[in-house]
C-alpha cells in the first residue's frame, strides 16, 4: 500500500497532457444555401464568358438568350404544344406501365406460380433497352400516340415490377407470422402489413421509372414525332438554334425536378413514420 | 380451456429440433417451458400456436374457450412484432379489424387493453418512439385486446435491458394474478421461470425431449416475499443443474451451415 501511494504521488507531480481528439470528419452535412450560390456563381461565370464574347453564342448561348427562348417559346405557345404532347404520353404511359407494375409485382411477391413464371420473364425481358422496341411497336400499332405510349408504359413496367416484388419480399416476415397468429385474412394481411411494408420500395421505384419515362419519351420524340421536347430540341439542333436547343432541355430539367419534389411530397407524407 | 401438446415432434431437414414433446398446459395455468439454447423451445411454441406444422404429432385444444375471446391462443413475440406505419392504438386495434365488432366496441376493447398496460397516454405515439420495453408494452396490450385464454410469450423479455425485465415482469404477474389467463412462457431465464409458472418444462438439448416437469410449490403471490427467495433460489439451482452440461455442450457445439 505504501508503494502504490508513494507512485501516485511521483505521478501526481508529472505534468500533464490532454488526449488528442481524432474523431473528426466524415460527417459531411449539406449546408442550405451552398448549393444555391454554387449554381449561381456557375451561372454568373457563364453568362460573363459569353458577354465577354469568350464563348461563340453559336456553340453555347449564354444563361439570358436561353431564358429569353424560353419566354418567347412561352409566349408564341409552342412551348405549351410541345409540353402538353410530352406530358400526355408520359403521363398516360407511366400511369398504365406503374398500373401493370404494380399488379404483377404482388403477384410475383404472393405467389408461387406467378413468381416462377413472372421472374423468368421479367429476367429475360428487362435487360432490353424498351427503345428498341419502338420500330416494331410502330409496325404493331401505326404512327399514332400508341407506340410512344407502349415504349414508357413497357419501360415503367419492368422496373416497377422488379420494385415492388422487391418490396414486398422486404416486408418483415414476423409481421406477416404476427398477423396470422391473429387470424387475419389473407386480403387485409396484405392490405394492412403487406402494402404499406412494401410502400417505401414502391416509392422509391417511382422515382427512377419517372426518369425512365423522361428518357424514352424524348427518345421516342427524336425518332419520330412533329410535337414533343424531344421532337422540338432535334429540329433546333438541326437548325442550329441553340438557344432553342438549350431551353428544351432546361425545360427538361425543370420537369425532372418537379417530379422528384412531388415523389418527395408523398414519401414524406405517406412514410412519416419510419 | 386445455392446451395440449400431443407427441410432438419436428425436423428442419435433416436436424431432429423436437422429440415426443407431450404436456398439457391446464385452464389458467402458467407453464414455463426452459432448456439449453437450441433446444426447440421456440419451435414447440410456434407448433402450439399454429404457427409450424410439426413432423409428427400435434397440438390440441380441449374444452371450450372463453366465451368473450376472439383468438384463445394469442402471441407475444420477443422482437414485439409491431406495424411500424400504426401508432399505438392502431397496433393494439389491428387484430379487432377483422372481427365483427362495431367500431364502438373496438373501441372499448382498445382502450381497456390500453389501460391495463398503462399506454393511454401513449396511444398517439409511433413504436419508434417508444422505448423497448413500452414497445413489448404495445405487444402485450394487443394481446389482451382479443381476450385470449392461453398467450404463448415466446421470450418476451430477451430484447430488453434487466431494469426493463424486471418491469414487465411485475406487469406478468399482475395481469396473470386472477388466473383467467394461462400462459406458455419460453425463456431461457430461469429466474422468471421461477417467478411466474406453475410448473416449468425442462427440455433437454437437441433434439429436445421432456427431461423433467418441475412444479413450483406456492403461488405466485407468496413468491414475491423475502422468505420465498431461498425457496426460488434452490429451485432455480436444480433446475441449472439439470441443464447445466447440456448448456455446455449446445455452447461448444459448431454449426453446420
Amino acid at each position: 500500500m505504501l508503494d502504490r501511494a508513494a507512485t501516485d504521488m511521483a505521478s501526481k507531480n508529472e505534468t500533464t497532457r490532454r488526449v488528442r481528439f481524432r474523431g473528426a470528419g466524415f460527417v459531411p452535412a449539406s449546408s442550405r444555401y451552398g448549393g444555391w450560390v454554387a449554381l449561381a456563381l456557375v451561372i454568373a461565370i457563364w453568362q460573363a464568358a459569353g458577354s465577354a464574347g469568350l464563348v461563340n453564342a453559336l456553340f453555347l448561348p449564354t444563361p439570358a438568350a436561353i431564358v429569353r427562348a424560353i419566354y418567347q417559346l412561352a409566349v408564341s405557345g409552342a412551348l405549351w404544344q410541345h409540353l402538353s404532347a410530352s406530358l400526355l404520353r408520359i403521363g398516360v404511359g407511366w400511369l398504365l406501365g406503374t398500373g401493370a407494375g404494380v399488379v404483377v409485382g404482388f403477384a410475383i411477391g404472393l405467389s408461387r406460380l406467378a413468381r416462377s413464371i413472372g421472374i423468368t420473364f421479367i429476367s429475360a425481358l428487362f435487360p432490353i433497352p424498351k427503345i428498341a422496341l419502338l420500330p416494331l411497336l410502330i409496325l404493331w400499332l401505326g404512327i399514332g400516340e400508341e407506340p410512344k405510349i407502349a415504349t414508357i408504359a413497357l419501360g415503367v413496367f419492368f422496373s416497377t415490377a422488379i420494385s415492388v416484388y422487391s418490396g414486398v419480399d422486404a416486408v418483415p416476415r414476423n409481421l406477416i407470422r404476427m398477423a396470422q397468429s391473429f387470424n387475419v385474412p389473407f386480403a387485409t394481411i396484405v392490405r394492412k402489413v403487406i402494402w404499406p411494408g412494401a410502400l417505401p420500395a414502391i416509392l422509391a421505384g417511382f422515382r427512377i421509372t419517372a426518369s425512365v419515362a423522361l428518357l424514352l419519351v424524348v427518345s421516342a420524340e427524336m425518332i419520330g414525332a412533329q410535337y414533343g421536347i424531344g421532337a422540338f430540341v432535334l429540329q433546333a439542333g438541326n437548325l442550329m438554334q441553340t438557344d432553342q436547343l438549350l431551353a428544351g432541355v432546361v425545360i427538361l430539367s425543370v420537369f425532372g425536378l418537379a417530379v422528384g419534389k412531388v415523389i418527395g411530397w408523398l414519401e414524406m407524407r405517406l412514410l412519416h413514420w419510419r | 380451456m386445455d392446451l395440449i401438446a400431443s407427441h410432438i415432434s419436428h425436423r428442419f431437414g435433416d436436424l431432429a429440433v423436437l422429440d415426443d414433446v407431450s404436456f398439457t398446459v391446464g385452464a389458467g395455468e402458467v407453464v414455463a417451458i426452459v432448456g439449453p439454447s437450441g433446444c426447440g423451445k421456440s419451435t414447440l411454441l410456434s407448433i402450439l400456436g399454429g404457427l409450424l406444422q410439426p413432423t409428427s404429432g400435434a397440438p390440441e385444444l380441449r374444452g371450450a374457450p372463453p366465451a368473450d375471446s376472439l383468438n384463445p391462443l394469442t402471441f407475444v413475440f420477443q422482437d414485439f412484432a409491431l406495424l411500424p406505419w400504426a401508432t399505438v392504438e392502431e397496433n393494439v386495434e389491428f387484430p379487432l379489424l377483422h372481427t365483427q365488432l362495431s367500431a364502438a366496441q373496438r373501441r372499448a376493447l382498445v382502450e381497456d387493453a390500453l389501460r391495463r398496460t398503462g399506454l393511454t397516454d401513449f396511444r398517439k405515439t409511433y413504436p419508434k418512439q417508444l422505448s423497448g420495453g413500452m414497445r413489448q408494452r404495445v405487444g402485450i396490450s394487443r394481446a389482451l385486446a382479443v381476450k385470449p385464454a392461453i398467450l404463448l410469450m415466446d421470450e418476451p423479455l430477451s430484447a430488453l435491458d434487466s431494469q426493463t425485465r424486471e418491469l414487465l415482469m411485475e406487469d406478468f404477474v399482475r395481469l396473470l394474478a386472477d388466473g383467467g389467463m394461462g400462459a406458455v412462457y419460453v425463456t431461457h431465464n430461469l429466474e422468471e421461470a421461477a417467478r411466474l409458472a406453475d410448473r416449468i418444462v425442462v427440455l433437454s438439448r437437441r433434439p429436445g425431449r421432456i427431461r423433467e416437469v418441475v412444479a413450483v410449490p406456492m403461488t405466485r403471490a407468496e413468491r414475491g416475499e423475502t422468505a420465498a427467495r431461498e425457496k426460488l433460489l434452490a429451485l432455480q439451482n436444480q433446475i441449472w443443474s439439470l441443464i447445466r452440461n447440456e448448456a455446455i455442450d449446445a455452447e461448444r457445439e459448431v454449426q453446420h451451415a
